[in-house]
């Protein structure tokens, strides 16, 4: 361990800390190489978490987490890592940091916890992590490594609150539900829906299209599935490089 | 390739460490979790009867600060054990199942799996100034999982004067609706409870008939809004031999 910090260490002063390689790290899954709209990875979360923006924009900061302080132990111990149990061993990093997550939120904001505690399980099945560990962390520098595992994640969760955002407006008419800022954007002032309406007039922010109502297909997450095709069909369309001719 | 002995060494060093890590972050937060879920419970049952505790206009229950919240139990809340015969069951025999033996330390889910004859059951009292609830909790099945309540009654056991409800895996938008819209729980208010003698309260799909009993259902979630009414109605159930002997001391 000792003898592969320092050649570490050595190297890392012929490289940048922040040069034009790692921000491509960064910036590379949020565009062109997107886990979610590119590589069509961590479809089944984005489409069980995005009916509400709160919980997706909380997922996605775990995601974060999970997906960067994964990469960088992996590649902290890659050379280390037994070939054979690799993924045993990857899956074992993701598992603690899931956890780590889940007593951190127990601890410092149980009403979160308890509105995402099936999802939060649910990153340890996320491909993309357990993706990049394979094809980045375990070949890579642990600093570099990291920011891809923050990239990935951003990618992630970028297409996460997007997704998030369009089914909540057109399935509930609300944005933010559920936190502080709630606010309702579009639809009538039914029954239903008044305490929205009422929460929204306190805030200043009045209701517009109010014979809009409610698309009930919205809420459901066959909704998210046509989002995600129709972004994958935008980008496409603007990025014909991206199309796969084979 | 490595050898296996390796392969064991590593495997058993990388799982040890992991596990020394997390119970050490367990127990440091353990406490204060603890705390946590305690205080969201209680605030679940004061939800129950959010109009009589002098909340300001604008303010909801859940932004009451924790404290207030903890005063309000320990002031003005009496909590009592039941067993399905209408007795109340001290606290020292609760404790022996459930650690703090009172009426919060209650887990309904462990309840639900019990024979129905040995089940425990939370009752809430609420007064105030003369002004009594009761506060009965409630467990059943939703579309996906458990869901659970707690209805508050006015002293005549009949009228609601309000409700809460949680669960643990509904749809959002659509059956997680009992708890993320609270319309739904405040359409429980004034509602009766029994008619002829049985629980008439019930979540009537396609809109409520009778408002005297009924209550709006949540288009969409059918299989959930049948799950609260059959909660409420074997839910409430369980508490008649307790009520029935208020009534006849009065």
């Amino acid at each position: 361990m000792a003898e592969t910090a320092v050649v570490e260490k050595k190297q890392a002063v012929s490289e940048p800390l922040f040069g034009k390689k790692e921000k491509k790290l960064i910036t590379d899954p949020l565009g062109d190489n997107n886990p979610i709209t590119i590589q069509v990875l961590g479809i089944c979360s984005a489409l069980a978490v995005t009916s509400l923006v709160v919980p997706s924009l909380v997922m996605s900061v775990a995601v974060v987490f999970v997906c960067a302080f994964s990469s960088l132990f992996t590649s902290l111990i890659r050379t280390k890592i037994p070939k054979q149990v690799r993924m045993i061993v990857m899956l074992v990093i993701i598992a603690t940091l899931v956890t780590v997550v889940e007593l951190m939120l127990k601890y410092l904001n149980y009403p979160i916890y308890k509105q995402l505690s099936v999802y939060i399980g649910l990153i340890i099945t996320n491909c993309i992590v357990m993706g990049r560990l394979e094809a980045f962390a375990m070949a890579n520098k642990p600093w570099r490594s990291f920011l891809d595992g923050v990239g990935n994640g951003l990618g992630y969760g970028v297409i996460l609150v997007a997704i998030a955002v369009i089914r909540e407006i057109f399935g509930k008419g609300t944005l933010f539900a559920g936190s502080a800022v709630e606010m309702k954007i579009i639809g009538a002032s039914n029954e239903v829906t008044s305490y929205w309406i009422n929460t929204a007039a306190e805030s200043g922010i009045g209701s517009w299209f109010s014979w809009y109502s409610n698309n009930n297909l919205m809420v459901l997450p066959a909704a998210a599935m046509f989002i995600i095709g129709i972004m994958i069909w935008i980008q496409r369309s603007y990025r014909p490089h991206l199309v796969d001719i084979s | 390739m490595h050898s296996t002995n390796y392969v064991i060494m590593f495997v058993l060093a990388l799982t040890s460490l992991v596990a020394i890590g997390l119970t050490t972050l367990r127990e440091v937060t353990f406490d204060t979790a603890e705390m946590n879920k305690a205080i969201f419970n209680k605030r679940e049952v004061i939800k129950a009867v959010a109009d009589h505790i002098g909340l300001e206009p604008g303010q909801k229950v859940a932004d009451l600060p924790n404290e207030r919240v903890l005063e309000i139990f320990e002031n003005d809340i009496k909590q009592i054990v039941l067993d399905m015969d209408g007795n109340e069951v001290d606290q020292n025999t609760v404790q022996k199942v459930y650690k703090g033996g009172l009426a919060e330390h209650i887990d309904m889910s462990k309840e639900k799996k019990k024979d129905e004859k040995d089940r425990l059951l939370p009752l809430y009292v609420y007064s105030k100034g003369g002004n009594t609830k009761y506060i009965v909790s409630v467990i059943g099945s939703g579309l996906w999982d458990e869901i659970w309540g707690n209805v508050a009654m006015e002293s005549d056991l009949n009228t609601v004067v309000g409700a809460s409800f949680d669960h643990k895996g509904e749809t959002p938008g659509l059956g997680a609706e009992i708890k993320d819209n609270p319309v739904f729980a405040a359409k429980f208010r004034g509602k009766q409870i029994y008619g002829d003698g049985e629980i008439k309260l019930n979540v009537r799909k396609g809109g409520a008939k009778d408002a005297t009993y009924d209550v709006d259902g949540i288009s969409g979630a059918t299989v959930t809004a049948d799950g609260v009414t059959e909660m409420l109605q074997r839910g409430i159930a369980y508490y008649n031999p307790y009520f029935s002997k208020i009534k006849s001391s009065k």
